[in-house]
């Protein structure tokens, strides 16, 4: 009696389940060959489609080399840059809901984070270790990418577009650096800002352009703010698009397809 | 059938016209259907002549010879005989030897005989297209070729495909199931690094209290590290700009050898090998063996100066 009873109902979720993924909204949603329409086979013509009839095929093509599959010749370093810095956009906005860039409000936002704001120091902890992580693996892939001397034609250009990418991830970091002000980021941007300071013949005027006034102050601090958290992003997904691209068009893991 | 355009149509009929010696007009009438298509008149006989191989060849290739040599036109004989000889070219040449090759004579109006049994001997006869100038043909005008040759093809492909066959596979879900798995390793590290390591927050931003050291970010304390040995103007902007960004970007233009082998740029290497051991040196260095005053300390004895893990080491208090 039960069993049959449970042998209904699982023949009724079936049966509905068949019905969600078959009707014309699902259908409308997902396109040929996506392995959520119903009766999905894995045949070599779908597998093909999971990526050509998607956003996915701005990415990766439809087949690679089986030697650039290998997880220890690429280490998907450039993929997890990616993820990472989807995670940290993620975080950002996140914490963004929370803080208010003034002198008065930002180390008192933050402090309030893990104080009042639900599971809001655990997201500035990802957000945190994620941009060391993030800059830690940009780095990363640039040497797997030089050891294997993937930056020689046609992918010079990639190269350059990606050593942008790199200072746009360092100076990601640097201004975010900024914005718990506390002493460790008040020192830290001094030490690092005074750097630029030395550049020869102009160093003063870069470093206030850089600053909005002559030392860190409050204006640095909305300064920090708006380029952390629109300007490099807007830039550096900018750079990012050309770099896929290019990844595609030029080859990418494991050399032109 | 799809539509030939007429320029082609034409430029096959004015060819074939000329290989016949007859008007362009009539060549195009037939290929058009206007006129019916006397047997004799469909393909340009020389142009089949090699394989008149038999019992595939639909079109009649025919040779007017006969009916040049007898003036009695039997079409359909001569295309039966044809269809039944296995080597219409040996044969030519071993049977018929003046019966020779075919002309560019067109008779349009012979109707199609009805068929009758053999004649064989007349049709190997008329069957006759010889690649080889056998014998000259009696009746033939001067200079009227009735072959040519119009190519020598090598035996290979017309196309050749350059691409060395590689080993590919499906980047679904080959490549995407080790870079989701990827994607959820990391989620998981992160997490769980969040969940553990207390990211710091020191005091409250003071500009009259500088720490002593004040440290930049850890990816600029290699930096930081060389301002402390050399000229500022130097290590600060001259190093960084000139060697970090320049000199990354002209890599590929520099380095012009086109191996990716390492053992044929082991200079390359190494070079990047010295200058990334030197910045991981310098940036470890920095980090953990400068303390007060910026001054060399050792990180077991003196402590750790490096508040971004302050809040997860505690060798101090």
């Amino acid at each position: 009696m039960a069993d049959g009873l449970r042998g209904r109902a699982i023949e009724k979720a079936r049966e509905l389940n068949d019905r969600l993924r078959g009707s014309q909204v699902m259908e409308s949603i997902l396109r040929p060959g996506s392995p959520f329409k119903k009766g999905y086979a894995d045949t070599p013509r779908n597998r093909s489609y999971v990526v050509m009839n998607n956003v996915l095929y701005h990415l990766h093509p439809v087949k690679v080399k089986r030697h650039g599959v290998k997880l220890s010749y690429t280490l998907c370093l450039g993929g997890l840059s990616f993820f990472l810095f989807i995670l940290l956009t993620i975080t950002g906005i996140f914490l963004m809901f929370y803080y208010t860039p003034t002198e008065n409000r930002a180390y008192v936002d933050i402090q309030a984070l893990s104080t009042s704001v639900a599971f809001g120091s655990l997201v500035r902890n990802m957000h945190r270790w994620g941009a060391h992580l993030m800059v830690l693996s940009v780095f990363l892939h640039m040497s797997r990418v030089f050891y294997h001397g993937a930056y020689k034609p046609p992918r010079e250009f990639n190269w350059v577009v990606g050593v942008v990418l790199l200072l746009l991830t360092l100076l990601l970091s640097f201004s975010g650096y900024l914005l718990p002000w506390d002493q460790l980021a008040y020192w830290a941007v001094t030490v690092g800002s005074n750097m630029a300071g030395f550049v020869p013949v102009m160093g003063a005027q870069v470093k206030f352009l850089l600053l909005a006034s002559v030392e860190v102050s409050a204006a640095t601090l909305l300064r920090f703010y708006v380029l952390h958290v629109l300007f490099f992003p807007f830039v550096i997904v900018i750079f990012m698009a050309v770099h896929f691209w290019r990844v595609r068009k030029d080859g990418g893991v494991s050399g032109p397809l | 059938m799809t539509e030939i355009p007429e320029s082609l149509l034409r430029r096959s009929a004015e060819a074939k016209a000329k290989a016949l010696g007859i008007p362009v007009e009539q060549v195009l009438a037939e290929m058009r259907g206007e006129v019916p298509t006397a047997p004799a008149a469909s393909p340009p006989v020389q142009d089949v002549s090699r394989e008149v191989p038999a019992a595939e060849q639909p079109e009649p290739v025919v040779s007017r010879e006969s009916e040049v040599a007898s003036s009695e036109p039997e079409p359909e004989e001569s295309r039966k005989a044809e269809a039944g000889s296995a080597e219409p070219e040996v044969e030519a040449e071993q049977e018929a030897p003046t019966a020779a090759v075919a002309t560019a004579v067109m008779e349009p109006e012979v109707a199609p005989a009805p068929p009758s049994g053999n004649g064989s001997g007349n049709g190997k006869q008329a069957a006759v297209v010889s690649p080889r100038p056998v014998a000259p043909p009696t009746g033939l005008p001067e200079g009227v070729r009735t072959q040519r040759l119009l190519t020598v093809v090598k035996a290979r492909a017309i196309q050749q495909v350059k691409a060395e066959p590689t080993d590919k596979v499906n980047t679904w879900p080959h490549l995407m199931i080790a870079e989701l798995t990827a994607l959820m390793a990391v989620t998981a590290l992160l997490l769980v690094m969040s969940a553990v390591l207390q990211a710091p927050l020191l005091d409250p931003a003071n500009p009259n209290a500088t720490p002593n050291p004040s440290k930049a970010p850890w990816y600029f304390l290699g930096l930081q590290e060389l301002l402390s040995y050399f000229d500022p103007q130097i290590a600060g902007v001259t190093v960084p700009t000139l060697v970090g960004m320049i000199g990354f970007m002209a890599v590929p233009f520099v380095d012009r050898n086109p191996s990716t082998r390492p053992s044929d740029r082991k200079f390359a290497i190494m070079l990047y090998t010295f200058f990334m051991a030197g910045a991981a040196t310098l940036t470890i260095f920095g980090v953990l063996f400068r303390g007060r005053g910026f001054n060399f300390a050792y990180p077991w004895q003196d402590g750790i100066f490096f508040d971004d893990i302050k809040d997860w080491v505690f060798f101090e208090e």
